[in-house]
C-alpha cells in the first residue's frame, strides 16, 4: 500500500523518463551483432555487381579452399530448399514470379545475392567472396517504370507476360462512396493536373541489419534485427517448412526500423539454410554499402493527379493514378504499400467523387516495400500540393481553400468519399493553434517585402493539413483488402506472488519507447508503481502472440490489448478481493490499487495482497484459479486518423538556389497523450525524415541499373546541421475507436512534413513563374527552376486549370 | 600480427592484433566492448566514436596498431562508480535517445564538443555533432541535452 502513495494520481498523461534509456546510454546494450555464440561461424554474401543477367557460371572451388572457409554455397545448393520469398498481400490477378532469396539462373538487381560464404571469422568470408568467379550473360536493364509498361518492353522476369504486377482501383461512384469520378471531369468548372515524383528512398535505420541463426535439435532460434519476429517467425516456418513450433525468433535491442524492418529477407532464410546444412550458429551483419544496396528500398512513384473544382474553391473530383515501382520482386508488404495510401488522396478534405488507379511495376531495381507512412506519405503530398496549385490559379489563400473544403468539428463522424469513417478531429483548433505559433501573418508581411524590393533570399511559406490512418488495422478489413494476416493485438498481464507485474506484449519496438508507455498505462489500469512493471517484448518464446509494430499500430492497437488484459486482471482480483473482504463484489471500489468495500473505508486490501493471497492459494473462492493473469488479444473496430497542421518557413537564396529552412512549428492531434515526451520525440523525428526526402535523400541509379548512393556519402541523411529547430505541439481530440482515446504518432511527422517543405520552397519562387520542383529540392534543382528556360507559372485563360486569378492575392 | 598494449575503460590489455584491424573491430570482437557500434563504413555516421588520449575519434577510421601505448574510454567506461557522466544524464533527462544505436557516439562526440566549447551556441552544437548521424530524433532533444549538460558544468 504505501508504495503506491506517492505516486501521481494518473501515469498517463506523464512525461515519464525512459525505462529503455539506461542500458543504451551505458552501452550495455544487445544488438543482433553484439551476440557469439560458441563455435559460431561468420557469413558473407556475394552479390550481383550488374542489373540483369543469365548466371551461365560459378567458380566457387577456389573460394572453398581458402583458410578459415567452412562452406560456400551458391543457389544450386539451395534452389529446392530455398522456397519463394513471401508476399503477404494477394489480391486477384497479382503478378509473383518466384522470389528466391539467392539467385539460381539469374539476377534481376544489383546486389542479389549469388553466393554464400561460412568462415570462422568475418574477414575469412569476406576474403573469400573474392575468390568466387561468376560468369554473367547480361540482359538490358529495366529502369524506366512507363517504358516498362509499354508493348515489346525487356522483361524482368522471363515468367511473366508483362513487367506490370497488379492494377488496382477504386472509384467512388461503383464503390457507392461518392459521385462517379467522370462526371466531376467532365464538367469541372476548374480542373488542375500535375505529376508528382516520389522518388526513390532509403529507410536508412541506424544499426545495419543482422541475424543470427542457431541450430536447435530439428529448429532454430533466430536473433535478427526485425521489426516483425512473429510475422518472421510464421513466415521462415513455411517459407523454409520448418514446423512453426520449431522456430524461435528473438528481436533484442533493434537500432530503428522506419518499414525496413518490416521482411522476411534473404538472408534471414539463408542465414537458416547455411546454419542447418553446416550444423553450426551462424551470424551475418550487413556493412551500411550492402544496406544501402540491398536492404529495401521505399517509396518510387508517379503520381498523376487531377483535381476539380468550382471557381469559388469547392474542390469536386480528385482523380489519381500511380505508376508504383517496386524493384525486382514483391516483398512482404511491397505491393500493398500504394494501396494503403489509396484512402487518404482525399485527406481531410470533402470531395464529391474520387478515383484512385495504381499499378505495380517490375523493374531491375532493389525491391521497394515498406518506408515509414508506406503510402499516406505519398498520398499527403499529392493532395497537399496540388491544393497549393488549385489556390494559385484561383487566386486564393491557401489556407482559406483548405478551411472552406475541410471537415469541420461538428461534422465528425464523417464518412469519406473514400469510404473510411474519420471519428473526430478539429482541423480549425489544430490551424489556429499552429498560425499563432508561427507568426504567420508577421512572416506573411515578410514575404510580401522580400517580393516587393527583389530580395536575393526569397520567403516562402508552406501548409500541409494532413491527416492519416494508422493503428493497423480491422483484421475483416484486412481481409477485404486481400492481405495474408489479420491487424488484431495480444497482450497478457500477470501479477507475481511479490505485487510486482509482468506484461507481455505482441508488439516488438525499436526505438518507440514501448515499455515506458505500456507501463504507464499498467499502473493506471492496476494501481501499481510504475517502477514494479516489466514489459517482455521481441521473443517468440516469451511473447508467443503478436503481430509486431509498423503503422502506427502499437499503441492504438497493442495498448488498448494490454488496457484489455488489465481489465479482465482486476476483475478477478474484484472475485478474490471480495472473498478477503467478506464482502460482496458489488460493494467493491477499486481505486489507486485498492479495493475497499464502499462505507468502510479502513476495510481493503491491495492488489499486492491479492496478488499474494493468490500465490498462495490458501484463502481462495471455491472454483478460481489460484493464479492472477490474464490475456487479451485485442482486434480494432476502425483506424484511427490522427492530424494535425504543419507549417514551414524556408528561406531561399535566388542565386545560388539553396533553399533553407527558417522555422518549423506544427499541432498534431495524436488523440490522448500517454507520454508527451514520447510523443513530441516520435513527430521530431518524423519531421525530420520527411524534410530529408524534401530537401536531401535520393536513390539514384546509373543507365546500367547500379546504384550511385550506395555509402553515406552520396545517400545523405541529414545530420543536426542540416536540420531546423522543431515546434511540436499538440491539440487533442480523442479517439473514439480506443479505450485509452490514442490514435498514433509514429509516422505523422513524416507523412505530414514534406508536402509544408516542398510548398514552402514553390511559393518562395512561384513569381518567377515555378509551379513544381522535383525533390528532393537540392540547390541545382532549385536554381535550374528559378532560371530555367521552361517556366511553369500559371494556367492561361482559355485552358480547363485556368482559376480566373488576376492578381497574385494571398496565393503567390 | 602485431602486439599491441592498450588500456580500454580503466584496464590494461596486451593482444595480438593483425595490422588491418580497426580500433572499433578491436574493441567490439577482441575487448569485447560491444557498446560500442558499427554504423557505416565510409566515417560518415559517428557511431562508433570514443576518447583516444583525450580526444574523441571515430574509432573505425583508427587502426588497432596506433593505439599501442594509449588510453581509450568508450561509452562502457563513461559512468563512475554507477554515476553517470552529465552527459548520459542529459540525453536521459531530455529523451535524446530512441533505438539508441547512435547514442553512444553521439554521448562522446558531444562530450567532447563541450570540452573544446563549454557554452555552445545552439548552431555551434549543430554544426559540432555534424558528424554524428541520428535516425529517431531529428537532433532537436539532443541539441536540448548537450544544452543540459553545458548548464551542469557551467
Amino acid at each position: 500500500m504505501t508504495a503506491v502513495e506517492d505516486r501521481p494520481d494518473a501515469e498517463i498523461g506523464q512525461s515519464r523518463r525512459r525505462k529503455e534509456d539506461h542500458h543504451l546510454i551505458t552501452g550495455r546494450t544487445t544488438w543482433t551483432d553484439n551476440v557469439t555464440l560458441p563455435g559460431m561461424l561468420h557469413i558473407a554474401m556475394l552479390r550481383s555487381p550488374v542489373a540483369h543477367a543469365r548466371i551461365t557460371g560459378i567458380d566457387a572451388a577456389e573460394a572453398k579452399g581458402r583458410p578459415g572457409v567452412v562452406g560456400v554455397f551458391t543457389g544450386e545448393d539451395f534452389k529446392d530448399a530455398q522456397g519463394s520469398l513471401p508476399c503477404a498481400w494477394a489480391p486477384d490477378g497479382l503478378v509473383n514470379p518466384n522470389t528466391p532469396s539467392i539467385a539460381v539462373d539469374q539476377v534481376n538487381f544489383a546486389g542479389e545475392i549469388v553466393a554464400v560464404v561460412a568462415a570462422r571469422s568475418k574477414n575469412e568470408a569476406q576474403d573469400a567472396l573474392e575468390a568466387i568467379g561468376v560468369d554473367y550473360d547480361p540482359l538490358p536493364p529495366v529502369l524506366d517504370m512507363e517504358a516498362a509498361l509499354k508493348d515489346g518492353a525487356d522483361l524482368v522476369h522471363p515468367t511473366t507476360e508483362s513487367n506490370k504486377i497488379y492494377t488496382w482501383e477504386f472509384e467512388s461512384g461503383a464503390a457507392g462512396t461518392g459521385e462517379p469520378i467522370q462526371e466531376a471531369l467532365d464538367t469541372a468548372e476548374v480542373t488542375i493536373e500535375r505529376r508528382f515524383i516520389q522518388q526513390r528512398l532509403i529507410p536508412s535505420f541506424m544499426e545495419p541489419r543482422s541475424t543470427v541463426v542457431q541450430p536447435v535439435g530439428d529448429g532454430i532460434t533466430m536473433w535478427s534485427s526485425t521489426q516483425i519476429p512473429h510475422i518472421l517467425r510464421t513466415l521462415l516456418g513455411v517459407t523454409l517448412g520448418i514446423p512453426e513450433q520449431k522456430v524461435r525468433v528473438i528481436a533484442p535491442d533493434v537500432g530503428g526500423g522506419f518499414g525496413g524492418k518490416i521482411a522476411v529477407t534473404p538472408e534471414e532464410v539463408l542465414c537458416t539454410l547455411v546454419a542447418r546444412a553446416l550444423t553450426k550458429p551462424v551470424k551475418w551483419t550487413e556493412s551500411r554499402s550492402e544496406s544501402l544496396l540491398a536492404a529495401h528500398h521505399g517509396r518510387d512513384q508517379i503520381q498523376d493527379i487531377t483535381l476539380t473544382a468550382k471557381r469559388d474553391g469547392t474542390v469536386i473530383g480528385l482523380d489519381v493514378h500511380l505508376y508504383a515501382d517496386m524493384g525486382a520482386y514483391n516483398r512482404l508488404f511491397g505491393p500493398s504499400v500504394p494501396v494503403l495510401g489509396a484512402f487518404m488522396y482525399n485527406a481531410i478534405y470533402k470531395f464529391a467523387a474520387y478515383r484512385f488507379v495504381s499499378e505495380g511495376v517490375f523493374t531491375t531495381k532493389t525491391p521497394t516495400d515498406a518506408y515509414r507512412g508506406a503510402g499516406r506519405p505519398e498520398a499527403t503530398y499529392a493532395v497537399e500540393r496540388i491544393m497549393d496549385e488549385l489556390a494559385h490559379e484561383l487566386g486564393m489563400d491557401p489556407m482559406e481553400l483548405r478551411r472552406k473544403n475541410w471537415i469541420k468539428r461538428d461534422e465528425f463522424p464523417f464518412t469519406t468519399v473514400a469510404g473510411l469513417t474519420y471519428d473526430s478531429g478539429d482541423y480549425d483548433a489544430a490551424t489556429d493553434k499552429a498560425l499563432q505559433l508561427f507568426g504567420w501573418d508577421d512572416l506573411q508581411r515578410e514575404r510580401a517585402e522580400r517580393r516587393d524590393r527583389k530580395d536575393p533570399v526569397q520567403l516562402g511559406l508552406g501548409i500541409s493539413t494532413f491527416t492519416e490512418m494508422c493503428g493497423l488495422a480491422p483484421s475483416r478489413v484486412l481481409g477485404s483488402l486481400n492481405f495474408g494476416a489479420g491487424g488484431w493485438e495480444n497482450a497478457s498481464v500477470r501479477m507475481l506472488a511479490t505485487g510486482k507485474v509482468e506484461v507481455v506484449v505482441g508488439t516488438s519496438p525499436h526505438g518507440q519507447g514501448h515499455e515506458t508507455a505500456f507501463s504507464q498505462i499498467v499502473a493506471d489500469q492496476l494501481g501499481v508503481p510504475f517502477e514494479d512493471i516489466e514489459i517482455l517484448h521481441g521473443d517468440t518464446q516469451s511473447s508467443p502472440k503478436g503481430l509486431d509494430s509498423y503503422g502506427s499500430r502499437s499503441l492504438a492497437v497493442g495498448g488498448a490489448a494490454v488496457v484489455k488484459a488489465a481489465e479482465k486482471v482486476v476483475e478477478k482480483a474484484r472475485r478474490i478481493a471480495a472473498h478477503l473482504l467478506e464482502a460482496s463484489e458489488d460493494d467493491l471500489e477499486f481505486e489507486k490499487g485498492s479495493f475497499t468495500v464502499k462505507g468502510a473505508p479502513g476495510s481493503s486490501v491491495s492488489m499486492g495482497e491479492i496478488a499474494f493471497a493468490t500465490f498462495l492459494g490458501h484463502n481462495l473462492p471455491d472454483g478460481i484459479e489460484p493464479s492472477l493473469d490474464a490475456d487479451a488479444t485485442y482486434d480494432p473496430i476502425n483506424f484511427s486518423f490522427p492530424h494535425g497542421t504543419h507549417l514551414c518557413a524556408v528561406e531561399v537564396d535566388t542565386e545560388t538556389g539553396f533553399a533553407k529552412i527558417r522555422k518549423y512549428v506544427c499541432v498534431d492531434d495524436v488523440g490522448k497523450p500517454i507520454n508527451p515526451s514520447i510523443i513530441e520525440g516520435q513527430v521530431h523525428g518524423g519531421v525530420a525524415q520527411g524534410i530529408a526526402q524534401a530537401l536531401y535523400e535520393e536513390a539514384v541509379y546509373d543507365e546500367s541499373g547500379n546504384l550511385t548512393t550506395g555509402t553515406f556519402v552520396d545517400y545523405t541523411p541529414p545530420s543536426a546541421a542540416d536540420l531546423p529547430g522543431i515546434t511540436a505541439e499538440r491539440n487533442v481530440t480523442p479517439s473514439t475507436y480506443n479505450d485509452l482515446g490514442v490514435k498514433g504518432v509514429g509516422e505523422a511527422g513524416t507523412i505530414a512534413s514534406t508536402p509544408a517543405v516542398m510548398n514552402a520552397i514553390v511559393d518562395a519562387v512561384r513569381p518567377f513563374g515555378v509551379n513544381d520542383i522535383q525533390m528532393p529540392a537540392t540547390p541545382e534543382r532549385v536554381w535550374r527552376a528559378i532560371h530555367g528556360q521552361e517556366k511553369s507559372g500559371r494556367a492561361e485563360e482559355g485552358t480547363n486549370a485556368y482559376g480566373g486569378a488576376t492578381t497574385d492575392g494571398g496565393a503567390l | 600480427m602485431t602486439k599491441i598494449n592498450v588500456k580500454v575503460d580503466g584496464v590494461s590489455y596486451s593482444d595480438e592484433v593483425e595490422p588491418r584491424t580497426l580500433l572499433v573491430h578491436y574493441l567490439r570482437e577482441q575487448v569485447g566492448k560491444v557498446g560500442t557500434v558499427v554504423g557505416c563504413d565510409t566515417s560518415n555516421c559517428g557511431a562508433c566514436t570514443v576518447d583516444l588520449d583525450g580526444q574523441s575519434v571515430k574509432s573505425c577510421s583508427v587502426l588497432a596498431v596506433q593505439t599501442d601505448g594509449s588510453e581509450v574510454t568508450t561509452i562502457e567506461g563513461l559512468a563512475a562508480n554507477g554515476t553517470l557522466h552529465p552527459m548520459q544524464q542529459a540525453f536521459h533527462d531530455n529523451h535524446a535517445l530512441q533505438c539508441g544505436f547512435c547514442t553512444p557516439g553521439m554521448i562522446m562526440a558531444a562530450r567532447d564538443l563541450l570540452k573544446n566549447n563549454p557554452n555552445p551556441s545552439e548552431d555551434e552544437i549543430r554544426q559540432g555533432l555534424e558528424g554524428n548521424l541520428c535516425r529517431c530524433t531529428g537532433y532537436v532533444n539532443i541539441v536540448r541535452a548537450v544544452q543540459q549538460a553545458a548548464g551542469a558544468k557551467a
